[in-house]
């Protein structure tokens, strides 16, 4: 519409400079009351800590499982739980890890809350669909809490045919769980991109959005085009169960491995799904805590977006030994060693954001490193597992175990507690223990290493993934993982002693305590209901770190709805005299 | 299209975290495009499975088809295509300010979404008396292929989803009668007329690729 006209599109914005309240009374936290006022909130952060809280239940819950599986695995045969009770425990395990703590731990619940404060917005574009989503994220989870208590479920968080379509127990209100879940994650990724589209604060220009934002771009574009596939599979699914449509079952003249071409389609973007915002969030924390411009900006940006489009071509890697034709399965190897590059080129940058960076390590910081540590391990291993001959003798064994582990782990669940801590302060208002975070990360570290590095080696020796028993020679390995998953629960417990006590008796956090330059620190701690009483105005990146702080504290008073200004206009802007000196 | 200019500011619909009308209207209007992408993906899969079966067996479906009434499938596809343009002329209305003609053809709209409804029921069980059921129960003798019910399988999941997205389309465009009876619709400010509009296109395009998909290949 106005593409003639763009270079002449400058506007002349007076600004004056807004200094964020420090320790303010009023908040959204305390500006309504109640339990109703919580369970009708359409405020983006009370819904993003509403799904904060139903994630972090969710964890527990599959951790305690994660515990069960690896105590039973103590000895080679039978520990305490018999073989159909350990099918439904890594079931179960898997399940709830992935849909519903891994899919909506960054974007639905950080995202949610750090999202409109990033782009200077009062909310997201659509705030009653966004409550909506959380509704139905808790029906789907309540789905899925009566398929466990009317018979369970047993067949692996992948549902395969035709064991999902003829065994025993409640697949069908489980795949039903999932399916409505699915919607909950589709509305949260329309309700991004609009927002990220259409409700920037004047002078956020693409080249000015926060990586942060790229990422949970990326990640909600493949939410939008992934999640419709896995919505219509499990659907099929459902109707294998309840009128035998045949299409996926073989005894009715169906075909099983289209079920599973059906369900990488969406499974493996659903795996970018949850790791693309984690690389977000160490974009934000590796600049703000290194105090430097960040290496690269548009190489980060852009190669979210190249995994996410990459990422819809190379579900077949899944299906190597399903009996698909050689040339498709050389395709798909090709394919799948293409991620590594952009996903090597963030790697790289954040290397590069680091060196001669006059780095401080926090906590978010210190999970940044263990993420890029832990991270690039699980890549690499990928790239192994993506090698066609490699990938026939590791097939279905604990090297794919723990090469999932070190990725969604080491690299998703590191990148949260990355986040998790780094806005903490922001969220709750409060700051933590520094020294005990510190001994939880260090901890975790040890103990995820103790954990998943065995498994490699006896995967790589044959030991099969979804066992319950296994043969003598693996019993030192199994033994050891175990002792590490337990170590892991200890830094759990430490993490949620201190996170417990910061949010009863913690410091109150300043309004930018890490000294960052992104737009969400320039509103106070915790921010109010609306987020900023004024209307944001940006002039420089993000993570101009060179530049002097009032920069960064710009805007216009809100005299609601008289102006038009969008990210898109670039604005020319005059400060009053008075902010001059 | 943008809107056209509001002669006297009516602003009650405006949400208080949108800086204007038209900041509000674009983003309404871009969520509902990528909902269409989500739909297009999500009957995708079908299509796909389509695709898939329809190369392996392809005489099957010539012969299946030839079940389907191809005249019905046309008369209805007709119905559709009007709808489309009663909804867009709804959508005309609501940009001039007329309110008793955008009631009048979602009304229309509505009684011609009915008779696609009306016409699909017969349909379906003309097939089920004959033992044409979905999957596990179909039982109908009359096609010499032993894959049959797969083709009725991958058409009742289409046709079926798509009459359910009906059903919803239908259930929209009362709630907008409702609201334009209310005089909440002005021309500045009818994004969910537009929405709907939008949707409803959506579902007759989706019918366009089934109805030469399901009955004319014979």
């Amino acid at each position: 519409m106005a593409t003639n006209e763009a270079t002449s599109n400058v506007k002349r914005i007076q600004v004056r400079r807004f200094k964020p309240e420090e320790y303010p009374e009023k908040h959204y936290l305390n500006e309504e009351k109640g339990i109703w006022a919580w369970m009708t909130t359409v405020d983006h952060k009370k819904i993003g800590l509403m799904y904060l809280a139903s994630i972090t239940f969710f964890f527990f819950v599959a951790g305690v499982l994660a515990i069960l599986l690896r105590t039973e695995l103590l000895t080679p045969a039978r520990s305490f739980m018999d073989a159909d009770v350990y099918n439904q425990v890594f079931t179960l395990h898997g399940a709830i890890m992935i849909f519903f703590f891994l899919i909506p731990s960054v974007p639905a619940a950080l995202g949610n809350f750090v999202l409109p404060l990033q782009l200077g917005a009062k909310d997201v574009a659509f705030p009653r669909l966004n409550l909506a989503s959380y509704y139905i994220y808790v029906i789907g989870a309540l789905f899925t809490l009566f398929a466990i208590f009317t018979g369970g479920v047993d067949t692996g968080w992948t549902f395969y045919t035709p064991y999902s379509a003829t065994t025993g127990g409640n697949v069908m209100a489980m795949t039903f769980g999932v399916f409505i879940l699915g919607f909950s994650s589709i509305l949260t990724g329309l309700n991004f991109i609009v927002t990220i589209h259409k409700m920037r604060s004047p002078g956020i220009t693409w080249n000015r959005l926060p990586l942060n934002l790229w990422g949970l771009y990326a990640t909600s574009l493949i939410q939008i085009l992934a999640t419709p596939v896995l919505a219509i599979t499990l659907l099929l699914l459902t109707m294998e169960r309840l009128l035998g449509i045949g299409i996926f079952d073989p005894a009715l003249g169906g075909d099983p491995v289209l079920y599973q071409h059906f369900f990488w389609f969406y499974s493996h973007p659903a795996v970018y799904i949850m790791i693309v915002p984690g690389f977000g969030i160490i974009s934000e924390v590796i600049s703000t805590f290194s105090r430097k411009v960040i290496f690269g900006y548009w190489a980060i940006a852009l190669s979210s977006l190249a995994i996410a489009f990459i990422g819809f071509l190379v579900w077949g890697h899944h299906m190597f030994t399903a009996g698909q034709s050689s040339l498709a399965n050389m395709v798909f190897s090709f394919l799948t060693f293409l991620v590594g590059i952009p996903t090597g080129i963030k790697i790289f940058n954040w290397l590069a954001t680091m060196y001669r960076g006059s780095i401080d390590l926090k906590t978010p910081m210190l999970y940044a490193l263990v993420f890029l540590f832990l991270f690039t391990i699980g890549g690499f291993t990928g790239i192994m597992l993506g090698a066609l001959s490699v990938d026939i003798h590791l097939h279905d064994t604990y090297y794919v175990v723990a090469h999932f582990h070190y990725v969604m782990m080491g690299g998703m669940v590191m990148a949260f507690f990355a986040g998790l801590h780094y806005w903490w302060p922001k969220m709750f208002g409060k700051m933590y223990s520094e020294f005990w975070a510190r001994i939880a990360c260090a901890i975790l570290f040890v103990g995820f290493n103790m954990t998943f590095l065995p498994q490699f080696v006896m995967g790589a020796q044959g030991m099969p993934r979804r066992y319950f028993n296994y043969i003598d020679q693996f019993q030192s390995f199994h033994v050891f993982s175990t002792i590490g998953a337990y170590v892991m629960s200890v830094a759990f417990l430490i993490m949620a002693g201190y996170l417990l006590h910061s949010l009863l008796k913690g410091k109150r956090a300043p309004s930018n305590p890490w000294g960052s330059r992104a737009l969400e620190w320039q509103a106070a701690s915790p921010p109010p209901l609306h987020n900023f009483h004024h209307v944001p105005v940006i002039i420089n990146g993000p993570y101009d770190y060179h530049k002097p702080m009032s920069e960064f504290q710009l805007g216009i008073a809100a005299s609601h709805n008289g102006h038009h200004h969008h990210g898109d206009e670039a604005v020319k802007v005059e400060k009053s005299e008075k902010e001059q000196a | 299209m943008a809107q056209p200019s509001v002669t006297e500011e009516r602003l009650e619909h405006l949400k208080h975290y949108f800086i204007d009308s038209d900041q509000q209207f674009e983003a309404s209007k871009m969520g509902m495009w990528i909902f269409l992408v989500t739909e297009i993906l999500f009957f995708g899969g079908l299509f796909l499975a389509y695709i898939v079966y329809r190369t392996w067996y392809p005489e099957l479906y010539l012969l299946a088809s030839e079940e389907l009434h191809t005249f019905w499938g046309a008369v209805n596809t007709v119905v559709l295509i009007g709808s489309s343009l009663t909804v867009a002329m709804a959508i005309r209305s609501a940009q001039l300010n007329q309110i008793k003609g955008l009631i009048i053809n979602l009304w229309i709209t509505i009684g011609l979404a009915c008779v696609f409804m009306v016409i699909k029921y017969f349909e379906y069980s003309e097939k089920f008396a004959k033992g044409i059921l979905p999957g596990a129960h179909y039982s109908y003798e009359g096609i010499a292929h032993e894959k049959a019910n797969i083709f009725f399988s991958i058409y009742y999941m289409m046709t079926g989803l798509h009459g359910i997205h009906v059903l919803i389309g239908i259930g929209l465009m009362v709630w907008l009668v409702f609201k334009a009876k209310k005089k909440v619709f002005h021309s500045g400010y009818y994004t969910p007329v537009e929405i709907t509009g939008l949707y409803w296109h959506l579902v007759d395009i989706i019918w366009i690729f089934l109805f030469p998909l399901l009955y004319l290949i014979d």
